[in-house]
């Protein structure tokens, strides 16, 4: 067994209000597979991002080849060795397979870019993974799974000593993934030392030597994969204590009032469920699971190849947000930013946005009419601000959240999808929405949360769908669901029993 | 706080500038000040001022209006045929004003249905349509306007030109609308968060056909004013006109990039490019350098949209 070739020594990091690495050591051995694993928001694209130099740690040493490392960034990084292939494919589409691999660093004759010489390296690069690409190919024209390759290919052109692989696998068909493994074992052959990051555990087990678990930022503990197992690691990631955050559930499910059927997209199969008033209905999954598409497509924002939607058991067409709003739906987007608020208008206007014709005759806003909605509402839900003519972008990021929140109030929409409900705003406020969505429950409103944080979800939700890869995987009730179920159904893909919907997905 | 004064300073700004560019012109060219020429300049900025509500609605989306020049000519032309061949003067106008409306239809249908970008889809439109102009008048301009047809271009009510009538009409219509109504809301909307928009209900493509309608009409009402002016339909009618309106909008603080700006800025910003088009001519610059002046004057408004929006973004993380 080899020495370590990068050793990361008490690194911290700190944002405001949340600490994002707390103390985390970890070596890294030439030769072999090292998996981060953990929950999102556990650290670990942080500290992906401290060691490519993306971001510069508070705290702590970076050592590469044992020499402590002082001017981390992103190009240093890359002229130390260390090379890192994304979730995100960074090609350029349209320029061929050898182009995208020397991209930026052709080899040259004469001041011109030696085609010749570029097409040989590139062949020979892509034979020591195995692989048969002509490169003179153009990018676009190759599978998922091919210029996931062309990627490990681009990295390894740099003749890296570390390899960063950031979810490899998301992309891949089970095919492509064999490739995969066997690529990743002849790049340990030639002494590369990989950093393989992935939500799959089982692929951990296939593919890596020893195994780090982050939680909260912290390392919990660092052991060789032949130690432990995959229950063992899904109770180091999730375990964490239910504190009182969340208000009690008091619910008493009435009468049926979103039922979705057979709900297929693009990105989602299959999907139904119901949701009663007064209930919290939690979607969990992990991210890119097709929670966020579920909600979109029920609301009209993406469009459904599939799969009918009844309100209160009435069927109803829901083909756009407009057509959602009106059938009494309410969508509270998982980025507040981009797609919740106007950053140049006023809580006032962001508040009826939704509803101006609540506030308005024949088109034109009466203004006390909107003042007095808007005022009433911002009390309700306690929007600190000097006025209700605040602009919203100076607000926290929990005002912001009420401010959308009162937007969907102000329709009396009956239905409600909580995206991210939480993301980015401090505890305080969080416990305040957290009682906002519960009293919303018991007013008759029924709920769907999705949510990334697992605590939360297990806190709030009455029930809870999990879905993995587009498809629900299982449902547990708020007595059963456990943190190690929940990640159990969302990491690992469910053997289908009965096969019968399956046939209509058409590949 | 920093951006509340930073936006005073925006808005006093335009002013300012105006305020200087009135001192300097009147200090060089004495005439400037009379009675007369103050009315000629409000004259004059009619055309153009009537076209810059239209493209304030379209601007404040994210959008761009290359085509309203050509458009200016296509209504001018059409009006004149008609005018001269004897139809009645209302009935004229009125057919005028459709074609307005149905060219900015053309733009909507262009942007919202086949989802082309909207530089590229009026683009298109103002090529197209200035061959149009041509086509309608082989070339030629077309004479014979009716005598009372002159009024509107170029008499007096009250001892102010009528046109003038028109273009306050137009500012009051548009601030009524960008300032009143749920309409206004749902533009300032589509330029400022499109996305959020959309998932808030609005539709997207009401309003952007309403736009592109609205602005059309606008132009065509313009349009009439230019043919009374002229006393006769010219293809190349309102050809360029485009960059004195965008510069106008942009002079006056409607954002590019869509979502900000108030439409009263605009009135300075259309105010600013009438007097200097005018003070140039009294002081004989040459209309070359016209033209530089002018470019410059666009390029520095810009420049300081974007360096006011950077500081205050680092003013906003700081």
């Amino acid at each position: 067994m080899s020495h370590s070739i990068l050793d990361m020594r008490h690194v911290t990091k700190r944002y405001p209000g949340v600490l994002a690495l707390d103390d985390v050591s970890i070596s890294f051995r030439a030769g072999e597979a090292h998996a981060i694993v953990g929950e999102n928001g556990a650290g670990k694209s942080t500290f992906i991002k401290s060691i490519t130099g993306a971001i510069t740690p508070d705290d702590g040493e970076i050592l590469i080849g044992g020499e402590v490392v002082t001017d981390n960034s992103t190009q240093q990084s890359l002229a130390r060795g260390i090379a890192a292939i994304y979730q995100e494919f960074s090609l350029v589409p349209h320029l061929s397979v050898a182009s995208n691999i020397f991209f930026g660093r052709y080899p040259k004759r004469r001041g011109v870019i030696d085609e010749v010489a570029l097409v040989e390296k590139s062949r020979e690069i892509l034979g020591e993974l195995g692989v048969t690409i002509d490169p003179r190919v153009e990018v676009a024209q190759l599978s998922v799974g091919y210029q996931q390759l062309v990627e490990i290919a681009r990295a390894l052109s740099r003749d890296p000593r570390v390899l960063i692989m950031d979810e490899p696998s998301a992309p891949l068909t089970d095919a492509e993934m064999v490739h995969l493994c066997t690529v990743i074992e002849r790049l340990k052959a030639r002494n590369v030392a990989i950093i393989y990051i992935s939500h799959r555990l089982n692929e951990v087990f296939r593919v890596c030597e020893q195994v780090s678990v982050l939680r909260d930022g912290r390392l919990i503990r660092s052991m060789a994969t032949h130690e432990t197992n995959e229950e063992e690691l899904i109770r180091l990631m999730v375990d964490r204590e239910v504190s009182d955050l969340y208000p009690n559930r008091r619910s008493h499910p009435g009468e049926v009032r979103l039922e979705v059927q057979g709900l297929s997209t693009e990105v989602v199969s299959d999907v139904s469920f119901k949701v009663r008033a007064g209930e919290i209905l939690g979607l969990a999954g992990l991210v890119g699971a097709g929670r966020t598409e579920v909600a979109r497509a029920v609301f009209g924002a993406d469009r459904k190849t599939e799969g009918q939607i009844l309100v209160d058991g009435e069927p109803r067409v829901i083909g756009s947000p407009r057509q959602a709003v009106a059938a009494g739906i309410g969508l509270i987007p998982e980025d507040r930013k981009a797609q919740g608020l106007l950053m140049n208008l006023d809580i006032a206007d962001n508040s009826v946005f939704a509803s101006m014709g609540k506030v308005a005759r024949s088109g034109v806003i009466e203004k006390r009419r909107l003042a007095e909605a808007v005022t009433s509402i911002a009390d309700a839900l306690r929007v600190k601000a000097p006025s209700i003519f605040t602009n919203v972008k100076g607000l926290s990021g929990g005002n912001q959240q009420k401010v959308v929140l009162a937007k969907w109030l102000l329709t009396d929409c009956r239905i409600i999808f909580f995206d991210e409900p939480t993301r980015g705003i401090d505890v305080g406020a969080k416990q305040e929405i957290y009682e906002l969505m519960r009293q919303l429950a018991d007013e008759g409103a029924a709920i769907v949360m999705i949510s990334s944080e697992l605590p939360e979800l297990l806190g709030m939700a009455d029930r809870i769908i999990v879905m993995h890869e587009g498809r629900i995987t299982g449902e547990l009730s708020s007595a059963e669901a456990t943190p190690e179920k929940v990640m159990g159904l969302a990491s690992r893909s469910v053997v289908p029993d009965n096969n019968t919907k399956e046939e209509m997905v058409h590949e | 706080m920093s951006r509340l004064r930073s936006l005073d300073i925006g808005k006093y700004g335009i002013v300012l500038a105006l305020v200087i560019l009135i001192v300097f012109f009147a200090l060089l060219a004495p005439s400037f000040l009379s009675v007369n020429n103050v009315l000629n300049i409000l004259r004059q900025v009619s055309i153009v001022g009537i076209c810059t509500v239209g493209m304030t609605f379209v601007i404040l989306t994210g959008g761009i209006d290359l085509s309203v020049g050509s458009i200016l000519g296509v209504c001018a032309v059409v009006g004149a045929i008609l005018m001269s061949s004897g139809l009645p003067v209302w009935l004229s106008v009125l057919a005028v004003i459709a074609v307005g409306a149905v060219t900015g239809l053309l733009n909507a249908f262009l942007i919202s249905e086949v989802d082309i970008a909207p530089i590229i889809a009026t683009l298109g439109v103002m090529t197209a349509l200035r061959g149009v102009a041509y086509i309608l008048t082989e070339g030629l301009p077309v004479y014979g306007l009716p005598a009372e047809f002159n009024l509107l271009g170029q008499g007096y009510f009250l001892g102010i030109p009528v046109p003038v009538f028109f273009l306050a009409a137009a500012f009051v219509v548009g601030w009524f609308l960008l300032s009143k109504t749920t309409f206004g809301r749902t533009v300032y909307g589509i330029g400022g968060n499109l996305e959020a928009t959309r998932l808030s209900g609005l539709s997207v493509r009401r309003a952007t056909y309403r736009i592109y309608v609205l602005a059309g009409t606008l132009y065509a009402v313009a349009a009439l004013i230019l043919l009374s002016r002229a006393n006769s339909g010219q293809p190349k009618a309102g050809t360029g006109y485009e960059m004195d309106i965008i510069t106008a909008c942009v002079l006056g603080g409607i954002s590019v990039a869509g979502g900000q700006g108030r439409i009263t800025g605009v009135i300075y910003g259309v105010l600013i490019m009438g007097v200097l088009t005018n003070g140039m001519v009294l002081m004989n610059v040459n209309e070359y350098w016209q033209w530089v002046v002018k470019g410059t004057v666009l390029l520095a408004a810009v420049a300081i949209d974007r360096l006011s929006r950077k500081r205050s973004k680092t003013a906003a993380m700081g």
